[in-house]
Parts: structure tokens; sequence; C-alpha cells
């Protein structure tokens, strides 16, 4: 039986505690974290009583049962209507990484030279990518996705009209054909002589680096690097008596058959995603540069280095470290806009499992705890990665 | 400290707006005194709004329809649109109370999705629509072709089926609204529309040039479309069916919104029954005893709704066909008011 004097004890316990920063901040985070916790409970608790009140059941099972739907895009692994929700999830996944590759190669390519033509001395240059970069990142990128594919599908014309360039490459608002090639067997050894120009290049590289620390000599190692890439397969290429077929695509029946085909909607997704993200980047990049102070550049003339090798060895090293980590952000912003593709129709992977999958089962939970996670999987991926291309560039305690 | 208590209450306060969804629609429905009906994005003559925003058509009509039984007033209804994909989603969280959405009866969605559906208001199959200037007179002969659909529909597992069954392959452009798919097949992005048939004729009626494109002659599913409830609500799910069933039954009577007034004095007993004027049946349904005289002098009867939204008299020009009434060689009967 507790005392009146005890009682009073505990009190003043409790008091003193509270009176300690530091245990008081303790306190307060353990409050909050219970919260926090009571609140993702409530959340749990209330979508398992509606989902056992309208009597549905939490299980993956749907995972493994025929699909029944047909995907048209599906360039890296077949697929039938045979095939499970599984596998249909797993070719939107590959058309997700699809876009998502190409939109960011082609955003940055875009956007380094965006944002160096903003800086450029020339004011009418200057001025055109200014209106351009303001008109399209203040425009929603729902709505270039849309534009780009109206203008695609509404300009080019039907198959049967299509423009052809010499009857090998048709363009019609179907998509783009053009004639495939077909490897014969020789070609492995075009193949094995990419590898072995790749090899020589790097050994190359090693060497004149070598040279220049040594001597001060300077190589064209660029252009001596592009001869030897292009060079090899191609005196192996004729050597091994011209090991490849070409298929050109030829209209049949409703659409054309034969050759690769490019569709409307993936050139729409990637190119409005990479114009679009490349206007942004164009700001960092503009941003980057401009954060290098002058003295480096003028320091660099002063030592009598040409302003091509100021830009490359100053200026563009100092600039990366502004650069990356704000550019690692547009990569995820590009990747997870991909999932706008269903809008115009582009197979991705928020359109099969997240959307077909869905309806055709109606486990939205699951399949939206799917997509979920695979694109917190890929953004995760994405952050790591470019911490890790930081770090290496990061400025070196010396 | 008084922050985070403040920023724990909202917490809490968020926490309890989302609550579980309570069991009695009709109660719901009648301390809210509007009824939510989950409609399409736009199906001219089916669900669609006019010049100046007012929903009308064939699913808004039975929406009213319910409406008016509910609450006695059909205009108190409000249209939750959804696309085909969100239509269910809406439907089970509480957002719409019933789905008039001209949306297929089957298996999994009765089994699977936990809904209920209580009637077939229009029976219907999913059809093609080609160009003319194609010359293609039957769907056997579409092997190779693009053709664009709506996704979230039964319609992409018909087509697909279809397809594999003839042994003919095609490109499926798959988009997610109805209006999306329609300007497609208009800029020739594909050579096929393939929805139901109702829907074809209703979006044919509002091309420049409707008489260029012609629905083939196969129709290679059944598509029973009809109102749905959630699961597990019996109540509600009974006046759903017998709003529809009182709309069917009124046609084959007689009875419509300009007669319904004098039929009270009628000496059918069935009529009188229907109308409230010797059973109270609205009072087990929970509804007031003047129920269905509200829906037929309100809204109408089945025969009236369907010649006002889509019948031959329209721009959408459809038929009765297995719509008509069974004593005329339709599929549409009601069980009797007993």
């Amino acid at each position: 039986m507790d005392s009146p004097s005890s009682k009073s004890n505990q009190a003043s316990i409790l008091l003193r505690l509270w009176r300690n920063q530091e245990h008081r901040s303790t306190i307060i985070q353990i409050f909050t974290i219970v919260i926090m916790l009571v609140f993702l409970g409530m959340i749990v608790r209330n979508v398992d009583t509606n989902m056992r009140t309208i009597g549905k059941e939490f299980s993956f099972d749907f995972l493994n049962s025929p699909a029944g739907y047909d995907i048209t895009f599906q360039p890296f692994i077949s697929y039938s209507p045979t095939d499970t929700h599984t596998r249909a999830g797993i070719v939107g996944l590959l058309n997700t990484f699809l876009v998502a590759i190409s939109g960011i190669i082609i955003a940055t390519i875009l956007g380094f030279t965006l944002g160096i033509l903003r800086l450029s001395n020339n004011w009418l240059v200057s001025r055109i990518v200014y209106v351009f970069l303001e008109f399209t990142r203040n425009v929603p990128i729902l709505l270039h996705i849309l534009f780009v594919y109206g203008i695609f599908v509404y300009t080019f014309p039907v198959p049967k009209k299509a423009i052809s360039i010499s009857d090998t490459v048709f363009f019609s608002n179907r998509g783009v054909y053009t004639p495939a090639p077909v490897f014969e067997e020789g070609f492995k050894y075009v193949f094995i002589s990419i590898l072995i120009a790749i090899l020589i290049i790097f050994f190359f590289i090693r060497w004149s680096r070598k040279v220049q620390d040594t001597t001060g000599k300077i190589y064209p190692v660029f252009y001596i690097s592009i001869a030897i890439l292009i060079g090899l397969p191609l005196v192996i290429f004729f050597s091994a008596g011209s090991p490849i077929s070409i298929e050109i695509p030829a209209l049949k029946g409703f659409n054309f058959k034969g050759g690769t085909s490019i569709k409307p909607e993936y050139i729409a997704l990637t190119f409005a995603l990479s114009y679009y993200t490349a206007c942004f980047i164009a700001e960092i990049v503009r941003g980057g540069i401009l954060a290098i102070s002058k003295g480096q550049t003028e320091a660099a003339h002063g030592l009598g280095m040409r302003p091509n090798r100021t830009l490359q060895l100053i200026v563009i090293p100092q600039a990366l470290r502004v650069i990356i980590p704000p550019l690692c952000s547009q990569y995820l912003n590009l990747t997870k806009n991909s999932s706008l593709a269903i809008a115009i129709g582009y197979m991705d992977v928020v359109a099969t499992i997240g959307g077909i999958s869905l309806m055709q089962t109606g486990k939205e939970m699951e399949t939206m705890i799917i997509v979920l996670l695979i694109y917190l999987c890929i953004s995760l991926f994405i952050s790591a990665f470019m911490n890790w291309f930081n770090r290496k560039m990061a400025l070196e305690d010396r | 400290m008084r922050a985070l208590l403040k920023s724990a209450l909202a917490l809490i306060a968020v926490g309890a707006l989302v609550l579980p969804v309570s069991a009695g629609t009709l109660e719901d429905v009648k301390s809210r005194g509007e009824l939510r009906c989950v409609v399409s994005t736009g199906i001219a003559g089916f669900a669609y709004p006019d010049e100046s925003g007012n929903w009308k058509g064939f699913d808004i009509d039975f929406c009213r329809a319910t409406a008016a039984a509910v609450l006695g007033d059909a205009s108190k209804m409000k249209a939750v649109t959804s696309t085909g994909k969100t239509r269910f989603t809406k439907l089970n969280s509480g957002e719409g109370d019933v789905l008039w959405r001209n949306t297929t009866i089957t298996f999994s969605r009765d089994v699977g999705i936990k809904l209920t559906f209580v009637g077939v208001n229009y029976y219907d199959g999913q059809g093609f629509m080609v160009n003319k200037s194609l010359g293609v007179n039957s769907a056997k002969e579409l092997d190779g072709a693009s053709v664009c659909i709506q996704t979230g529909t039964t319609t992409e597992l018909n087509l697909a089926d279809f397809f594999r069954a003839n042994n003919m392959k095609y490109e499926a452009v798959t988009i997610e609204k109805n209006s999306e798919a329609r300007a497609l097949y208009m800029s020739g992005r594909c050579d096929i529309y393939t929805t139901d048939a109702s829907g074809l004729a209703a979006t044919r009626s509002t091309f420049p040039n409707p008489n260029d494109h012609k629905i083939l002659p196969e129709i290679i599913s059944k598509e029973p479309l009809g109102p749905a409830t959630r699961q597990g609500d019996d109540q509600w799910a009974d006046i759903i069916r017998w709003v529809y069933n009182a709309t069917v039954t009124a046609e084959e009577l007689g009875v419509n919104s300009s007669n319904v007034d004098s039929m009270r004095n009628s000496n059918n007993p069935e009529i009188l029954r229907l109308l409230g004027v010797e059973d109270n049946q609205g009072q087990e349904l929970g509804l007031n005893r003047d129920w269905a005289y509200q829906i037929i002098k309100q809204v109408g009867n089945y025969g009236e709704i369907f010649e006002r939204n889509i019948g031959t008299n329209t721009p959408i020009g459809l038929a009765r066909g297995l719509n008509d009434l069974w004593t005329r060689g339709g599929l549409q009967y009601s069980p009797p008011f007993r």
C-alpha cells in the first residue's frame, strides 16, 4: 500500500526527469514515436476491418493465375494472355526501365547542352533557350506528354499513306518502322572485335596519361579512341564477308510487318519526359557553372591552358560537385513521372500490374503495395548510385 | 510542447476521419439527403453532362429513379464520375452509394470484387466499329489490325480471347477513357474501336460523319449491364433491385409518367399494389408508401427511360431488341409485386 510520502516521492522523480533537458528530449521522442505507431496502427486496423466488412481477403495468390489481357509493347520478353499476372508485371517493369533509362540518357545530354547554351554570349541563342526553358518548366508534365502524343498521332499519316525514306524507313502514326538487322553466323567475330577495341582503348588511355605525366606530350586521345572503336570492327566485318542482312518493313494488310517498329506511345513518353527534365537539368548545370568563380578560369588561362581544356579540367570537375546532388533528384523525378504512361496507353508497370491486373482481380491493396515497393526500390537504387558517384566526385580533403 | 500536442491531436483527428464504411447505406443516404451514384466519365446517351452541366442519360435516369424512391425527389442525386478502373474502388470505399454505370456482371466481379449485382437493366454484347473505307465486312478479317480499347473492362479480356480463338494477331492500344479512345480511333491510330455495341452506337453518334463508320455484325460476348451495390447490405441491394423492377413492371402494366395519377384509381390490383394505394410495400423496403409512384411520376417507366435517352428517335438510335419486354420477345422481365 502506497503511503502519501512515497506518492509525492514518485511525482518528484518524474518532475526531476522532466527538468533534465536530456531526459526531457528522450521523453518527447518516445511520446512522438508512440503517437506515430498508434496512428499507423489505426490505419492498418481500419483497412483490415473495412476489407473484412466487405469480405475481402488479403492475399497475393492472384499473381500466379493467368492474366488474360494483352500487352502491345513487349520488346524484351515474350508475353501472351495465358501468362501470369507476375509476368505481365515484369513486362510492365521492363517497359518502365526502358523509358526511365533512355529518358535519363537523353535528358542528361539535352540538359547539359541547353544549360551551356543558356550561358552563351550570343544574345539570340541564350534568349531562345531561355524562352524554351521557361515555357517548358511551367507547364505540367502530363500536358507535355499528351501534347507530344497528340502531335505525333495527328500529324503523321496512317500506315497506308506513310512517309517513306527510299522505301526502307517509314513514318506513320502507328510508329516509326526501320529495317532490322538480322545477325548471321559470322557476326560473333565482329562482336568480339568490339570488345577487343574497348580493351585497346582502355590501355591506350592509361598509356597516354603516363606519357603526358612524364613528357608533357598530349595525344588527341578522343579521336584516336573513336577511330579504334569504329575502325577495328569495320575491318573484321568486311573480312568476315558482311555477316549481316537487313529485313525491310513492308505494308501487309492493316500494318507494317517485319523490321523494327518504335511505337508512338514510347516515342511520345520518352521525348516529353526527356525534354521536360532536361529543362530542370539545364538550370542546374547553369547554376553549377556559374558557381565556379571567374578567377579559376582566369588563372587557368594565365597558366596558358586553352579554353577547351580549361572547361574540361578546371570548370567541369568543380561544377559537377555542385551539379550531382540536384541532378540525382531530377533522375528520380523522371523515373517517377514515367508512371504517367497510362495516360497515353504505354504499358508500364502502373498500367499492367497496377492497372489492368488491379481491375481484373479487384486486388487494389495488394497491387498498389507491389507498385509502391517497386518504385521505392528503383528510387533507392538510383539514389544509392548517385551518392556513390557523388562521393567519387566530391572534394578530397588534402 | 504545445505544438507537439497540437500535431498529435491533428493526427488523431485525421485518423478519426478514416472510419470504416457503415453498413446501413439507406440511413446514410436519408440523413445526407442526397444519393451518390457512381457513373461513367461520359458516354453519350448513358451518362453525360448536357450544355448546362446537368447529368443526363439512361444510367442517370435510373439514378434519379433511385433518388425519387429513397428521398422522394429525383433531383436529389449526385453523379460521382469514375473511369473503368476506379469504379469498384469508389463504390467499395463508400464514395458512391450505388453503381449505375453500364457495368458488365461477371463471376469475378460478383464473387472476387465482392459486389452485389441486383439485375440487368441493359443486355449488351461487345462489337467492333471500323471505318467503311477499310472495306472490312467481318470481324474475322481483322488479322494484324490495331485495336483501341478502354482499360479496366471486360472488353480487354474478350478481345484477347476472340483473337486467340480465331488465330489472329492484333495490336492493342489501351486507353483509360472513352473520350481518348474515340480521339485515337478518329486520328487513325487504330483501325478498330471495340466496346459494348451500345457504347459503339453512342460513340458513333458523336462523330462528325457517323455514316462513314460501321459496326460489324459479330457480337463476340455477352455483356449484361446492371447496377451494383456493396456486398453485405441486403436492404440496400433490395431497394436497388426493386427500383429497377418497378420501372419494368410499370411498363408492362402500361403505367407511365403521364397516366400514373389516373392509374391510382385503376381496377387492377397489381397496379394498386405497385403504386402503394392498397398495400404498403414501401414500408417493408424502408421507404415511403408511394416510392414507386414517385419513380414513375418523376422519371418514368423502363420504356420511357429507354426511348428518351437511347431509343430509335435519339441520335444513338438503338432498337429495343433484347431489351424489349418479355411479352414482346425481349428479355426484360420483372418478378411480380406481390
